[in-house]
């Protein structure tokens, strides 16, 4: 009845009946997540942290099995920093700064991720996804521990939805067979194949990739020890794929990914000895043990639009891109960052819920911006045509002894977080402030004298002040605005004010929940500071 | 100036190669051959000092790899 489409790393929330498959009538609930990975967990995380009551299904008991997405970016991390399992996941992961690129057998190529001081996170860590995960599960019992309405339902697989204009109804599969329930709102968090978005007839266009790429994690058994690098070579002399690269992760495990065409047998190829001959030609005499091996194929798609009245998409299921430039997960979480706040006025009933439209302009915003970048990757990579072929090549050539060529080789340019330019929720900007910090930025941490900065920053909107008075507290259209003022004294290094204030003597900040900036000016003014608020939520 | 600029000089390369990709895109061979030609000939009237254009010349002869 319940098919296993894969295997588990762990099994963390087995079945159990819920007592919504003993009622008569379908129990309503406010908001149901459909799918349990990384982002479906982040947004359960958001909403129980928030106090909305959340249930999420899942067709399986646990966290998959295979290393899968293993660069999470400083972003990413601190979303679940903000939503408490940042710190297990910077202790476990492999940080890493410094990226060569080779071309046959020279090196063309090196950057340094060379990240700024003063950020909790660095700018990625290395980590195989089921750890990622099993962190947020981690975080997720013990918010439930502390009476967050969240509850996690496994082997509940959803086999129909029925969208209506005000809630959704759910026919969903059990071992102890079917039952109904109802949501005011459906988040589809259930992946790149989206049974959800099939189920609903919705579009996912854009482009697919003529190539395959073959996985293989490995735990090196002799006394070797590669550098935490990223290392990425094009045409490697080895030829065990037209490109290679190899990247580290916790274990001593090594992530090693080879280009392997697109007219493949995948079973042949898949075969262990197989996989071994290739990396036997790359590793030279190595021993090693093969961890999780897989062969993926990639698109960069997305739907028209991640809303579609009660239901929302967040993560793959909205959008897919290459793996090169870690803009999966890490996107992902950005959605339910963007989506988790915004659902949660609704569902309050503070805020309309056309605020939930501006959840797809600023993550289609994001999508774009991924989808654009990791498809110059990809053709830079697997270029699609004999010219582009020609170009790329000759880039390569040139990159070895002319440091002008550099910038163009492209084996991915890395995540990095989205800017809201332009959305409806930014208020006009205030002062000459940094750049960085202008409506619609991610807000940049800063060491503090006591923690950082970003730490006292999210959750709720919060009014930023730096070495100027604000009110004592404030509360607009029902929203609670938290108070954080700062001076001098609690910035030692100055790196609040370099990254807030530039040459401005003083300045206040709108922060929202999800620690982007929807406004700033110099000093406190309370109408004009209410109209930001209303603003922020969709109301002005 | 008379020597080549060889250090990074194109503001956004990504756009720039972006553009150059796309400018081929479903061009026959001879087309595309005939595309950069074009091209070539224009950038080299941009900068017009012979000692540069030799400079340039000689640089991408003498690349190995090609």
């Amino acid at each position: 009845m319940l098919d296993e489409r894969y295997s588990l790393a762990y099994e963390l929330y087995p079945y159990e009946r819920s007592p919504d498959q003993d009622n008569d009538t379908a129990k309503r609930h406010p908001v149901v997540v459909m799918g349990g990975g990384p982002i479906g967990i982040g947004m359960a995380l958001d909403l129980g942290l928030q106090g909305i009551p959340v249930v999420v299904l899942d067709d399986h008991a646990g966290v998959g099995m295979g290393s899968r997405a293993i660069c999470f970016a400083k972003r990413c991390l601190e979303i679940a920093d903000r939503y408490g399992c940042g710190e297990p996941m910077l202790e476990k992961g492999v940080v890493w700064n410094l990226g060569k690129v080779f071309h046959k057998d020279h090196k063309v190529f090196e950057f340094n991720l060379l990240p700024e001081d003063g950020h909790k996170f660095p700018a990625f860590i290395n980590m195989q996804q089921p750890y990622f995960e099993s962190f947020q599960i981690e975080r997720l019992r013990e918010l439930q521990s502390q009476g967050a309405p969240i509850e996690i339902r496994g082997q509940n697989r959803v086999d129909g939805v029925n969208v209506h204009d005000d809630h959704v109804v759910l026919e969903v599969m059990t071992p102890d067979g079917p039952y109904k329930l109802e949501a005011d709102w459906l988040i589809g968090a259930d992946g790149a194949n989206s049974p959800l978005r099939n189920m609903l007839d919705l579009e996912f266009t854009g482009k697919v990739f003529q190539d395959s790429f073959l996985i293989a994690d490995i735990k090196i058994t002799d006394d070797v020890d590669f550098p935490t690098e990223r290392w990425f070579w094009f045409e490697p002399s080895h030829g065990s794929g037209a490109s290679t690269l190899l990247h580290k992760q916790p274990d001593d495990v090594w992530r090693v990914d080879f280009q392997i065409g697109w007219d493949v047998d995948r079973k042949e190829e898949m075969k262990e000895e197989n996989i071994r001959r290739r990396l036997d030609a790359f590793l030279g005499g190595v021993k090693y043990d093969m961890v999780w091996s897989s062969i993926y194929t990639f698109q960069c798609k997305r739907m028209d639009s991640f809303r579609n009245g009660r239901v929302l998409f967040a993560g793959d299921s909205a959008h897919q891109v290459s793996p090169f430039g870690a803009r999966g997960a890490n996107s992902g979480m950005q959605d339910v960052d963007n989506l988790g706040w915004k659902l949660g006025l609704v569902v309050n009933g503070v805020a309309d819920d056309n605020l939930l439209d501006t959840y797809n302009s600023e993550r289609a915003h994001g999508a774009d911006e991924n989808i654009m970048n990791s498809t110059r990757s990809t053709d830079f990579i697997t270029p699609k045509s004999a010219q582009s072929r020609i170009f790329r090549d000759a880039v390569l050539a040139l990159a070895n002894d002319h440091e002008f060529a550099r910038p163009l080789v492209n084996s991915g340019r890395l995540s990095v977080p989205c800017t809201y330019d332009g959305s409806s929720l930014n208020s006009a900007d205030g002062m000459a402030g940094p750049e960085r910090t202008r409506p619609g930025s991610p807000c940049p941490d800063a060491h503090l004298k006591d923690g950082f900065l970003l730490n006292q920053l999210g959750n709720e909107f919060v009014l930023f002040c730096i070495n100027t008075e604000g009110p004592t507290e404030l509360q607009e259209c029902g929203v609670n605005v938290r108070m954080v003022s700062l001076s001098a004294v609690d910035d030692p290094k100055g790196a609040v004010a370099e990254r807030y204030l530039g040459d401005a003597p003083s300045a206040v900040y709108l922060i929202r929940p999800d620690q982007h900036v929807a406004a700033r000016r110099e000093t406190y003014n309370e109408n004009l500071v209410r109209a930001e608020i209303r603003r922020a939520i969709g109301k002005e | 100036m008379t020597e080549l600029t060889l250090t990074a000089n194109i503001d956004v390369p990504d756009d720039f190669y972006a553009d150059l990709i796309d400018a081929h895109e479903g061009l026959s061979k001879e087309a595309s051959d005939a595309l950069n030609a074009r091209l070539i000939l224009i950038l080299a009237n941009h900068i017009g000092n012979r000692a540069i254009l030799k400079q340039a010349l000689d640089t991408a002869s003498h690349q190995k790899g090609g």
